[in-house]
């Protein structure tokens, strides 16, 4: 049995997250995935913005930090460049991530600054009370879209890529052996990686649209995921409604704050400081 | 013995001077008129001295990467103008709130809105102090002149490193664009204030805002081995959120009387002419420099006019000002706004003398000529 409570702040629970929520599966993969990777508590600093998946660093011991909404990517991408020897997470939920810090998000992608976002796609706003999100499927039902919405969602992976991400990745909370070995990856990943983690809201989107318990909707996430290999046979068509997983992306490129670096040595070197 | 250097500078030039000498590590910013020059300054010298430098995407990011640099350890910067400042004030709030250190410059343009993007207003104060939602402490400083935006960068940096509250450099555009000689002091004869910074510390130990007698909890940097937790909820010494109404009123409590705990110490006033004045003129940044001018030309008329010059304009200088409530006849306060300061001249000497205005908004200076004629006018 992996023993988690050696990550865990045991006086800071119960947690907020309801029965059937499925933050907290994506909180255990990516625990055994620290673990794995042998990191020591000290050298992490875990960095949220403002939701329920955004609550999820104050349980966990390491260096936490709980910013504003969608401004997570901005602290953590000032922790990064004054510190680069720490591994810097950001926990963050749709909402999060692609509405208010969607500007963000993309930059910090086209910097490919060397951060990891575990990015929570529950379609919908949980902590608010389930207003519609930018990735609440077309026609899907939201507090504030009670006839059903009528905007297309965001395909966050493709956001993520085509903004210049070097590591892109999706999984589902159903699959938590997936997702593990794709946070794995992301963090050593030098360089801007993106986990998509698919995670059921039975409270405030499953209710809504009839989709039924947290077990329900994670039996809906085995059914119709889809591994990439075998999605880049299908059609469009195919794809409707399915969750493609695995590693979307994974390329080489200039990392930010490696650039910097060669800057602060070369400068160094010469010795030089003023005028 | 070192040399000392002199060159002549704009005051944006010497802000980004004053904040190397300060000892300023990051610097996260967006272009914008008439701020630019400290960004540009900076991304050129901060390579060079070991600091980060950063152009962010907008202003919001810009003080977030501020307020993680600072969390980091190294002190922190950013510098913007009117419709900048307006985006940063969320996490300006949030960096009153958790208690980090760093500095915002203002570089104020007239506004509201786009306004008068190379023009000068000193129309930000109000916004300074109350930008931000919520009941919070902020300080703000005001130099009138480019060895005074030198001097007051530093004092920036060592306040906000020393009350853990964030400070706010106003300038405005005369003062960021204007060249003056700048005589640079000794290094050794700078005043710096440095974190307790660097020490190992037992996570268990580590009580991140304990209440201690001076208000200022002891801040230990990201990586240093306390394994904390920092918020913008309202929360409890350690750091964690808290519904607990006692504990709330404790947290707003402290946070905000760090400003009247240590209020002499942050508060900076120059007086010139005050001890027999009649007319008591206050006056702030660029504006102070017209005043002075006038009172110099009052004097030489037999007139007995004086000058408070507030350094710091929030917290606000009401005693200082209050002390003259009863000498004074009349007040004047020019401004390039529409009586910001002027309302709270008013509260500081208790409505006991009128205080006459001299407001401009139409990105003109106020003419010295146009501050005199008032002075002869109450005589
Ligand atoms: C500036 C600002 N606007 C709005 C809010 C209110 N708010 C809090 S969480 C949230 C949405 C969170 O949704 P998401 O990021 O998808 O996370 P989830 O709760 O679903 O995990 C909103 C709108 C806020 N805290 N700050
Ligand atoms: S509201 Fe939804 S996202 Fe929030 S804790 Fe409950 S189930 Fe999870």
């Amino acid at each position: 049995m992996f023993d988690y409570e050696q990550y865990l702040r045991k006086s800071k629970m119960p947690l907020i997250w309801c029965a059937g929520c499925g933050d907290g599966i994506v909180m255990k993969a990516m625990l055994r995935a620290i673990h794995k990777l042998q990191i020591a508590k000290d050298d992490i600093c875990m960095v949220s913005g403002i939701g329920c998946s955004s609550r999820l660093p104050g349980y966990l011991d390491f260096n936490t930090l709980h910013t504003t909404h969608g401004r997570a990517i901005t602290f953590a991408t000032g922790i990064k460049m004054v510190k680069p020897e720490l591994h810097v997470i950001v926990i963050t939920g749709d909402g999060d991530a692609t509405a208010i810090g969607g500007n963000h998000f993309i930059h910090a992608a086209r910097r490919n600054i060397d951060l990891t976002v575990i990015l929570f796609n529950n379609h919908i706003y949980g902590m608010t009370g389930g207003q519609v999100s930018p990735t609440t499927p077309f026609t899907k039902h939201a507090s504030t879209a009670p006839y059903g919405n009528i905007e297309n969602p965001f395909d966050i992976s493709g956001l993520a890529a085509a903004a210049g991400a070097s590591f892109v990745a999706r999984a589902t909370a159903y699959n938590a052996i997936q997702l593990e070995k794709l946070i794995q990856k992301a963090i050593e990943k030098k360089g801007f990686s993106v986990v998509e983690a698919m995670t059921p809201c039975p409270t405030t989107y499953g209710r809504r649209n009839r989709e039924g318990t947290g077990v329900d909707m994670l039996l809906y996430q085995k059914d119709n995921s889809v591994p990439v290999a075998k999605a880049n046979k299908m059609d469009a068509e195919e794809l409707q409604g399915k969750i493609v997983t695995g590693v979307l992306v994974d390329r080489e490129k200039a990392e930010c704050r490696q650039e910097y670096q060669n800057l602060l040595d070369h400068f160094s070197k010469e010795g030089e400081v003023d005028s | 013995m070192a040399t000392s250097r002199t060159r002549i500078l704009s005051g944006n030039e010497a802000c980004a001077e004053g904040a190397l000498a300060a000892g300023v590590r990051f610097f996260g910013g967006y272009p914008i008129t008439p701020s630019s020059e400290i960004a540009e300054e900076l991304s050129r010298k901060l390579p060079r001295h070991g600091g980060i430098f950063i152009q962010m995407e907008d202003e919001i990011a810009s003080i977030g990467s501020v307020i993680g640099a600072s969390i980091a350890g190294s002190k922190a910067m950013t510098a913007t103008s009117g419709p900048g400042f307006s985006l940063m004030q969320e996490n300006i709030g949030y960096a009153c709130m958790a208690e980090i250190p760093c500095v915002i410059v203002n570089v104020m343009r007239g506004g509201p809105s786009t306004g008068l993007p190379t023009m000068p207003s000193q129309g930000d104060v109000m916004q300074a102090r109350w930008g931000t939602h919520g009941d919070h402490p902020i300080i703000a400083l005001a130099p009138f002149s480019v060895r005074e935006t030198f001097d007051l960068t530093i004092r920036a940096f060592n306040l906000t490193e020393a009350f853990r509250i964030p400070v706010v450099l106003l300038l405005d555009e005369i003062i960021g664009h204007v060249n003056e000689k700048l005589t640079f002091p000794d290094p050794e004869e700078i005043r710096v204030v440095e974190r307790k910074s660097g020490r190992k510390i037992n996570g268990q130990d580590y009580l991140p805002y304990r209440v201690t007698e001076s208000g200022v909890p002891p801040m230990v940097s990201f990586g240093e081995g306390a394994r904390y937790h920092i918020t913008g909820l309202a929360h409890d010494e350690t750091g964690f959120p808290t519904n607990d109404p006692e504990k709330i009123d404790q947290l707003l409590r402290r946070l905000n009387s760090k400003l009247d705990a240590h209020r002499d110490e942050i508060v900076e006033v120059e007086y010139s002419n005050m001890d027999d004045a009649e007319i008591g003129l206050v006056a702030y940044g660029s504006t102070a420099r017209s005043a002075r001018y006038a009172v110099r030309s009052a004097r030489e008329k037999g007139i007995a006019a004086g000058l408070i010059r507030p350094r710091t304009l929030w917290p606000f200088a009401d005693r200082e000002i209050g002390a003259y409530a009863d000498q004074v006849k009349a007040w004047i306060v020019p401004e390039m706004n529409l009586g910001q300061i002027a309302t709270q001249v008013e509260c500081a000497s208790r409505f006991s003398r009128p205080v006459h205005r001299i407001n401009r908004v139409d990105g003109n200076p106020i003419n010295p000529v146009d501050i005199l004629k008032k002075i002869e006018d109450l005589v």
